[in-house]
């Protein structure tokens, strides 16, 4: 039996009928076509597939599709405004914060969560905030630095290039 | 480095060219392809360590609607070969290692039923509806009770446990025993991991039946040797076998391997006739993705009341789990090549045992072998210096080749190409600040407190390496293009997956021919494009791979002089070359650019008699030796009694991989190395219990650090070329891993020495500790808990 | 990964929810924030015919005061405990339980109620129901109804809640500042190796403790409780007491952990936790 569900995603309105037992993780990837969301575990440990659900960070592994009916979510592909990088993700660019970069969208989403709410925010409570996230590959240090690089951009006030 | 030009790019740590795609969410990882008419592959696994199957019911999955086929042992191994092994040992006893099980299984994972289905979530749906009966056997599941008489076996037809011996004996070891002041003695358990890339292994298989040539994409570190090897199972040449890599999200040596998913599933594709694909759960990832390390050592150091170290003699075990995967047998012979460390050694006996298990096969986790030597010699080097009453720097400095006795031949065998310990040593302990570190420890201790400082000085064999000490080739292979229009194509046979090559291949290529870095484009990882490569493993691609780049680089240099000569009326012997411009000696205001050289090389209306049109060349580098890079840690830690929590204070890192090509990337590598070791000294092992349950099956329980564990760094390099390449570059993948684990468990131990505890296995779990501390201290004696391992 | 096939109703009311709850029996689970159903459901090891998503009713996540008691809708996020300024003034303890459960993205969906009444013995929340004496109001065909805390938790993953009753609020007393939570975290999983809950209420010179992570259930330490009845708060008071935070129940042991350490951690961190209760007094 399938329900319709209504998703506003990234600023577009998606309906899709869906299967109740349909993941948001997989509406977005498999009925939207987003596929930067990744999946890494089945036991909402690690976080590669956070996203913001009503600017809120969630693991979209642990969300069924119906209950994100009527909300609105941002993923990696929608951080970026107008062809320019978040300054989330420019700074996980500048300072090395990914390798392989499966880890990398979740772990930029559930940092954008944390300076939303703390722009200025002390190293521990950015390994507080990304403790939700794993990543096997950096060993964090320059995850750490480029949330640190990307609250100071954030905090500077944009100036005319 | 003697290069044509220099946009200095060399030695800069700019950020990474791959990046933007990541960072937006729009990179292609194996999961995100999307191929019309594509059928879903979901495997069902044994439950048991060790079974008889008596019978497998597979109707009511097979009448599921939306399902393709469903199919057992019986339907595919006959057409199928066998899951290689490339190690090449002698005596060594391989089972049949099917597609799946046959009339048993062997190990927790093992698979037994595949489905293919329209849905992956009706894939998942069949599986419930298959039945399986099952006659459950003894499983083994220690490797020391495998080697008893009256043990079960893994494989009741081979009649035994062991998998193989190997014995690497040089030098007069009795003799220099009998010479010792006193030999140093300990059992260390190394124990198995599991690598767990947040990236579970997956694959799409596509069948062209008009071709007849099958195109694989895989998350693998090594799609070439995947070309080479999967003929021999599948049944297509390897000219009709097309391999791809797209982004693989993290491999540490698990993604080194033919797994039995990616045949299968080319297999099945040919079979259905449809593309089919298969992404593996993180429980299947934790049962039957290759797991690493699991060695039990007997050490013995044989040395001199001044320190000098003589001689080391090992019998070491390997639990190598039920199979053979690409190079299992091959990991615990590098313990035993790297066991002396950075000590001039004179002999060495090291006694290796294979022994099978009901457990998922061992390989390549990051270090791959030389891990568990790094920690044997540096935890004996601690316990010599502890019982000799020496300063644990000093014994090891007195035991290092000096930097003119490079290359240093090892008692092993081994020629390290150049070193210069002393040197890293020195620099780790100013920016450590060594003396004030040890006054830290001194007033910590007084003040009651479990305060340690742990040393590593490591070398590891990287840059692997000359074809005769590899089972498949140890060259590399690359091509360097310039394009008609001026861009540069280079294509490397190697397989970045997270290393950053196509950042770092583009420094080396833009510097040497002069092109700025917007220009160049780095293929890898699709075996079309980049026709040969031996692949990414064991901290060879820069050293390696680099160099065939390089060496592509001077042929067309070469040519575009022969080129630049005729169009500027002159011999290429006359031709200057810099920065991207040639020109005739001594006229450089009339020179020509890598544009019109394009131009002309691919229009060739001008080109001299006997030249070729074209400006493309390609390579295969052929190392004469592998490279050493080398380092020292030192790590500072303070235990919480009542806990036995361990909190690193202080870490420093130096390591010398040579001329750094990317100084941010080498970073990179270094603090995710560490952090890999952090978790293995910890808290990371893979636990099976007596019937070969895997207890750690989820992330739920098995703990890997997070950005809350990871101490921040000091960290330094000191920089000595190697002679094996002509950039002097050694490799850094795994350097962290290496010089990491020996530090952090040194200092804890040290932390422990003055409660009188001496040795303790990893991890360094707190309960581990806090039963050690309470033993000593309290003076009762805890009974032996049935959940430690 | 994928969970088994169910049907779904979302209804607008509790008393929807009830009727639909009666109409399915055993059949059909409740979904409020899905942090325990879900993880359970795709691994297959619940398999419901039914899911009842009671995230769209109207007012079922609240925090406020009511007749000088604290009250919490079922709905309730663990991170709008974690950072409401009422809990912060009248019942502390529950902001900073919150805080040690999972991580963010957990905490911005996982539900107060959805966690007790899944009672994983390893639970943080728990600890502090058992604590601070917590009443759970429940809605079922036959009314309402309330459980007091110590008859709630029943064993591993049971609960005194009946399988056609819906837990509808959670209602605190207001305490003082001291109050405390400890945690040794199994590190794969965040979930508890052993959790203490501390209240401290100077004025009658009583303390609570609750404990989770440590045996089959959560429970209330009451040897350590009748210990400091009346007495001082001393440190070596204290430290008697939380000798006997593990009396009478039997351990878990486990790869993290093994009984016998379990137990010692149940001790200390009592003490510590009292301790540090004690210092906000």
């Amino acid at each position: 039996m399938k329900t319709s569900v209504n998703i506003r995603v990234n600023g577009t309105s998606r309906t899709h009928d869906v299967e109740p037992r349909l993941l948001l993780v997989h509406f977005l990837r498999d009925l939207c076509g987003l596929t930067g969301t990744h999946v890494g575990c089945e036991t909402t440990i690690c976080g590669a597939c956070t996203v913001l659900l009503n600017g809120q960070a969630v693991k979209a592994c642990t969300i069924l599709a119906v209950q994100a009916d009527g909300g609105e979510v941002t993923t990696i592909e929608g951080l970026a405004s107008n062809g320019r990088l978040h300054p989330v993700q420019e700074a996980f660019w500048e300072c090395h914060g990914l390798q392989c970069g499966f880890c990398t969208p979740g772990m930029i989403l559930a940092s954008v969560e944390l300076l939303q709410h703390n722009p200025r925010p002390s190293r521990e409570q950015i390994t507080h905030a990304i403790d939700g996230n794993l990543c096997r590959c950096t060993g964090y240090s320059h995850i750490i630095d480029a949330v640190q690089s990307a609250a100071k951009k954030m905090a500077r006030p944009e100036k005319a290039k | 480095m003697k290069s044509g030009t220099s946009n200095g790019y060399f030695g800069q740590a700019l950020k990474r060219v791959e990046d933007p795609r990541l960072i937006k969410g729009i990179a292609t990882y194996v999961d995100d392809l999307r191929l019309p008419g594509l059928l879903h592959a979901a495997i069902l696994r044994s439950p048991h360590a060790h079974a008889r199957i008596l019978g497998v019911k597979t109707e009511a999955a097979k009448n599921l609607p939306g399902v393709a086929g469903v199919f057992t042992g019986t339907d595919i191994n006959p057409a199928c070969g066998l899951v290689p092994c490339a190690s090449s040992m002698p005596g060594l006893k391989a089972p049949r290692h099917t597609m799946l099980a046959g009339d048993r299984v062997y190990f927790v994972g093992h698979p037994v039923v595949v489905v293919v289905a329209a849905s992956p979530a009706i894939a998942r749906d069949a599986l419930d509806l298959i039945e399986v009966d099952y006659d459950s056997l003894p499983a083994v599941t220690n490797p020391e009770k495998a080697l008893e008489k009256d043990s079960p076996l893994t494989h009741p037809d081979q009649g035994t446990n062991v998998a193989f011996t190997w014995l690497l004996a040089n030098g007069d070891v009795d003799g220099l025993f009998a010479q010792a002041d006193r030999v140093i003695k300990q059992r260390i358990v190394h124990q198995r991991l599991t690598p767990m890339a947040i990236e579970p292994r997956g694959c799409v298989a596509s069948y062209h039946a008009g071709e007849g040539s099958l195109t694989l994409w895989t998350s693998t570190q090594i799609p070439h040797l995947l070309r080479t090897l999967l003929p021999g199972v599948i049944g297509v040449a390897e000219n009709k076998i097309r391999i791809i890599t797209p982004e693989v999200g993290g491999g540490f040596g698990s993604k080194l391997d033919l797994y039995v998913e990616e045949a299968m599933c080319s297999h099945l594709a040919m079979r259905l006739g449809s593309p089919v694909k298969w992404i593996e759960g993180r429980r299947e990832n934790a049962m039957s993705t290759i797991h690493g390390r699991d060695q039990i050592g007997d050490y013995e150091l044989a040395v001199k009341n001044d320190g000098t170290v003589l001689a080391i003699k090992a019998r070491t075990i390997a639990d190598i789990g039920s199979y053979l995967q690409l190079l299992t047998p091959t990991i615990p012979t590098l313990t035993g090549l790297m066991i002396c460390g950075c000590y001039k050694l004179k002999a060495v006996r090291f006694e290796l045992t294979g022994v099978y298990t009901n457990k998922m096969a061992t390989d390549a986790y990051r270090g791959a072998g030389r891990p568990e030597a790094t920690y044997a010699i540096e935890r004996l080097m601690d316990l010599a210096a502890a019982e000799l009453g020496l300063d644990p720097a000093k014994i090891r400095q007195k035991n290092f080749p000096k930097p003119g006795e490079f290359p240093f031949q090892t008692a092993t065998g081994l020629m390290y190409d150049s070193g210069n310990y002393q040197r890293a040593l020195k620099k780790a302990q100013e920016l450590a600040r060594w003396d004030a570190l040890l006054r830290q420890r001194e007033q910590a201790r007084q003040a009651g407190r479990l305060f340690g400082i742990g040393l590593s000085t490591y070398v590891e064999i990287c840059g692997l390496g000359p074809s005769k000490i590899m089972a498949a080739g140890g060259w590399e292979w690359g091509c360097v293009r310039l394009e008609m229009s001026g861009k540069v194509t280079v294509i490397t046979g190697t397989t970045p997956h997270g290393q950053g090559q196509e950042t770092s291949f583009a420094q080396i290529v833009g510097d040497r021919l002069g092109v700025p870095m917007e220009d160049i484009v780095v293929l890898r990882g699709d075996t079309a494009s980049a026709h040969y490569g031996r692949d990414t493993y064991g901290s060879r691609a820069t050293a390696v791979g680099g160099t065939a780049l390089i060496m592509s680089v001077d042929k067309i240099i070469a040519k575009a002089k022969i080129l630049a000569g005729a169009l500027l009326g002159a011999s290429a012997k006359k031709i200057d070359f810099r920065n991207g411009r040639f020109w005739v000696k001594g006229k450089p205001k009339n020179a020509i650019d890598w544009k019109r050289l394009g131009q002309e090389a691919y229009e060739a209306k001008n080109l001299p008699a006997n030249l070729e049109p074209g400006l493309e060349a390609s390579s295969f580098f052929e190392p004469k030796n592998c490279t050493y890079p080398f380092g020292t840690h030192i790590v500072a830690v303070e235990v919480e009694r009542e806990t036995g929590d361990v909190k690193i204070v202080k870490y420093v890192a130096v390591d010398d991989c040579g001329p750094q090509v990317n100084p941010l990337l080498v970073e990179g590598q270094v603090q995710g190395g560490i952090a890999h070791s952090l978790g293995q000294v910890l808290f990371e092992r893979t636990v099976y219990d007596e019937n070969g349950q895997l207890l750690t099956g989820e992330f739920t329980d098995y703990p890997m650090p997070r950005a809350r564990d990871i101490p921040e760094y000091v960290i330094g390099s000191t920089v000595t070329p190697s002679p094996s390449n002509p950039m002097g570059v050694k490799g850094v993948g795994e350097a962290g891993t290496i010089g990491a684990n020996p530090a952090i468990a040194n200092a804890v131990m040290d932390a422990l020495a003055p409660l009188g505890i001496r040795h303790l296995d990893l991890p360094l779990l707190p309960e581990k500790l806090w039963r050690a501390i309470e033993e000593k201290t309290a003076g009762r004696k805890m009974k032996k808990p049935r959940s430690q391992s | 990964m994928i969970p088994a096939a169910f049907d779904y109703s979302r209804p607008q009311t509790l008393e929807e929810a009830v009727n639909l709850l009666a109409q399915h029996g055993e059949a059909a689970k409740l979904l409020a924030g899905g942090h325990s159903l879900i993880p359970a459901l795709k691994l297959r090891l619940a398999q419901p015919k039914t899911v009842i998503d009671i995230g769209r009713i109207a007012d079922l996540s609240y925090i406020r005061e009511q007749d000088g008691r604290i009250v919490v809708g079922a709905m309730t996020t663990h991170h709008a405990i974690e950072t409401s300024a009422l809990l912060e003034e009248k019942c502390p303890l529950l902001p900073e339980v919150a805080r040690h459960i999972g991580d963010v993205q957990v905490r911005n969906r996982g539900t107060l109620a959805g966690s007790i009444v899944h009672a994983d013995p390893a639970a943080d929340w728990p600890a502090a129901i058992l604590a601070l004496d917590a009443e759970m109001e429940t809605v079922g065909p036959d009314g309402p109804r309330v459980i007091a805390a110590k008859k709630f938790f029943v064993d591993l993953f049971q609960t005194a809640l009946r399988s056609d009753e819906i837990l509808r609020e959670i209602r605190f007393p207001v305490t003082a500042k001291s109050v405390a939570y400890v945690k040794t975290v199994q590190r794969a999983s965040g979930f508890a190796i052993a959790g203490v809950a501390v209240v401290v209420d100077a004025p009658r010179m009583t303390v609570s403790v609750g404990i989770t992570g440590v045996a089959a259930k959560a429970y209330r330490a009451t040897a350590v409780e009748t210990k400091l009845a009346g007495q001082s708060l001393s440190a070596e008071n204290m430290a008697a007491a939380a000798a006997k935070a593990a009396n009478r129940v039997e351990p878990l042991g486990d790869i993290h952990a093994s009984s016998e350490y379990r137990a010692h951690l149940a001790q200390l961190n009592t003490r510590r936790a009292l301790v540090l209760a004690a210092s906000r007094a």
